[in-house]
């Protein structure tokens, strides 16, 4: 283990999320930090690992330097297993074929709620975002991994509008609400890893990265949470990693 | 929109569903679209977009229109800011992630000048699905409990009348027109697509009128060697316009890639001024040529060629 490159947020985020996918599971991505995340799980641990995209791609092989602007067009289906519609692309998630659904958004809540489509009152907001594309299904139907960036506005003690369910207004709320499958299995940040507390569904810190203090994480998030009193630190980001992810977006359009 | 099914049926027997030729100019195609209709656009983001045809009811003046696409890139921009369409019901509007949120979107939503009604982008898929099999509506298992089903006033929760499980139904979405951009396509309206499917089969079965534009003409004994190929059946096209480089600036499967300059081009335009941004390319890039040819001549020679090369490359080993 090496520490002598210093890496990006972004790549920080693409790292950590990547370490969390194993061989063999089928992982719906969208673009940026998610598919370079995949794709990097891909090249170093998991070459059994299928990618999803929205647009209707079963199984590609992302081309380095050629990563797509959105997941529907034809740079994603190089070397693709399978092309089809986007709704029957959609429904994989519904009928159970997918492991890991992975995602952004711009808020997120305690229960892993997540909001992409209003800042502010919905009805008159101080934003209208672009919305949830196939983010509330994903959300709705697998487990999901949630990649941003650690900072106070983000991390809000409700979201402005759930446009993806977490696990709602945790407990067995989910399911309650119909979601019997699913939830959030992570969340991502620039300063640790986060789980769920198996009863109250309530965001908690699994890990922090190297150098950072409890301290700091509390200061960006907008809300109570759980860190133990001597946390687990993960494995600062490796030199082949940062080699993979660095041939891949040469351009650092995701990563910079 | 709002018919019921005797009346969606009328509407399709109605049609002349006859092997005949259709092959029309853009103005005569968007003449085929009247005020008030609501108009499925086909692709998804910046791919396969009919933008000849979305171009072409800008200039033809068109008002009051209601458009529906799965996700929504700079196409949507150009509905709302030149007024032919104050609702575009999607599940995500921006021109593209790499260029952020769309400052048109956000003027026109953020004001109350246009409505951006979000759906998930599955219940999208079955709503069309749904009107494209004949039936009133889909059940599904997403969207249950957030926000995005609550601010809906046309979904419901029902327990399965089988297993007692909670599902959401989406009703059904027959659009009054469906507008395709195909690789190739026959006189009579056999369509052929290449690469990524999108919505658009559905989108064209559940259609009461389809416009089909394509990168060029094929005979009909051509697509007869090669039916399997074959997306969308003569029987349901109403219109077909042969529209080279019809989806620029956006890409078009193994022919072209999205023009990556004309579109940072656009994306600092907006960004820099807003309304006055999108009113300058609206006359010089949708109002002003004098035909799609001109239109092309504006983006230039060297965009067509880059964006043809790579393009292209989709093909090589």
């Amino acid at each position: 283990m090496t520490e002598s490159t210093p890496y990006t947020a972004s790549e920080l985020l693409a790292v950590m999320s990547g370490r969390l996918l194993t061989d063999g599971q089928i992982v719906f991505a969208g673009v940026g930090i998610p598919l370079l995340a995949a794709t990097l799980a891909q090249r170093l641990h998991g070459p059994g690992l299928t990618i999803l995209f929205e647009g209707g791609t079963l199984g590609p092989f992302v081309v380095a330097g050629e990563l797509p602007p959105s997941t529907n067009e034809q740079r994603c289906t190089r070397r693709a297993n399978m092309l089809l519609p986007i709704t029957d692309v959609l429904l994989l998630l519904q009928r159970g074929y997918v492991d890991v659904g992975f995602m952004g958004g711009a808020q997120v809540d305690r229960y892993g709620n997540l909001n992409s489509s209003f800042l502010g009152e919905p009805s008159n907001p101080a934003v209208r975002l672009p919305g949830t594309g196939g983010g509330n299904d994903i959300a709705s139907l697998t487990q999901m991994i949630v990649a941003m960036k650690h900072e106070k506005r983000r991390f809000v003690e409700r979201v402005d509008f759930v446009t993806s369910p977490g696990f709602l207004a945790g407990g067995t709320t989910r399911a309650d609400a119909g979601l019997v499958s699913g939830g959030v299995f992570k969340v991502v940040t620039d300063l640790a890893v986060l789980g769920f507390d198996a009863t109250t569904k309530a965001m908690k810190v699994d890990a922090l990265h190297p150098g950072v203090t409890p301290d700091q994480v509390r200061d960006n998030t907008g809300f109570d949470l759980h860190i133990d009193d001597s946390p687990t630190v993960t494995e600062p980001p490796t030199d082949a990693e940062l080699q993979v992810l660095r041939h891949l977006d040469p351009e650092r359009l995701y990563t910079a | 929109m709002g018919q019921s099914y005797l009346e969606l049926r009328e509407a399709t027997a109605a049609r002349d569903r006859s092997l005949r030729e259709k092959v029309m100019t853009l103005e005569e195609a968007a003449n085929l679209v009247n005020n008030g209709d609501h108009v499925a656009i086909g692709g998804c983001t910046l791919s396969r977009t009919p933008f000849a045809l979305i171009w072409a009811l800008i200039r033809a003046g068109k008002s009051d229109l209601s458009f529906s696409r799965s996700i929504t890139s700079t196409e949507g921009d150009l509905i709302f800011a030149s007024g032919i369409g104050k609702h575009i019901l999607t599940s995500w509007f921006s021109q593209g992630i790499v260029w952020g949120i769309s400052k048109i979107m956000r003027a026109y939503t953020e004001s109350n000048r246009a409505q951006f009604e979000e759906w998930s982008h599955m219940s999208i898929g079955l709503r069309y699905r749904a009107g494209a099999m004949g039936v009133p509506f889909m059940p599904m298992r997403s969207m249950m409990g957030s926000d995005v089903a609550a601010q809906l006033d046309n979904l419901k929760e029902i327990d399965c009348p089988f297993t007692g499980e909670k599902v959401i139904l989406v009703p059904a979405l027959n659009p009054d027109v469906a507008l395709i951009h195909v690789q190739r396509c026959d006189a009579y309206g056999n369509a052929q697509i290449d690469g990524l499917q999108f919505m658009d089969i559905d989108i064209a079965m559940a259609a009461n009128k389809v416009i089909m534009t394509t990168e060029r003409i094929v005979s009909n004994d051509q697509i007869r060697r090669s039916p399997d190929q074959t997306k969308i059946p003569f029987i349901a096209v109403d219109g077909v316009v042969e529209v080279p480089y019809g989806c620029a600036p956006h890409e078009c499967f193994g022919m072209y890639e999205p023009f990556f300059d004309h579109l940072d081009m656009y994306a600092t335009l907006t960004k820099e001024k807003s309304e006055e941004g999108v009113a300058e390319y609206l006359e010089k890039f949708v109002r002003g040529p004098a035909d799609w040819s001109e239109y092309l001549s504006l983006l230039g020679m060297a965009d067509i060629l880059d964006a043809s090369r790579r393009g292209r490359s989709i093909y090589n080993d």
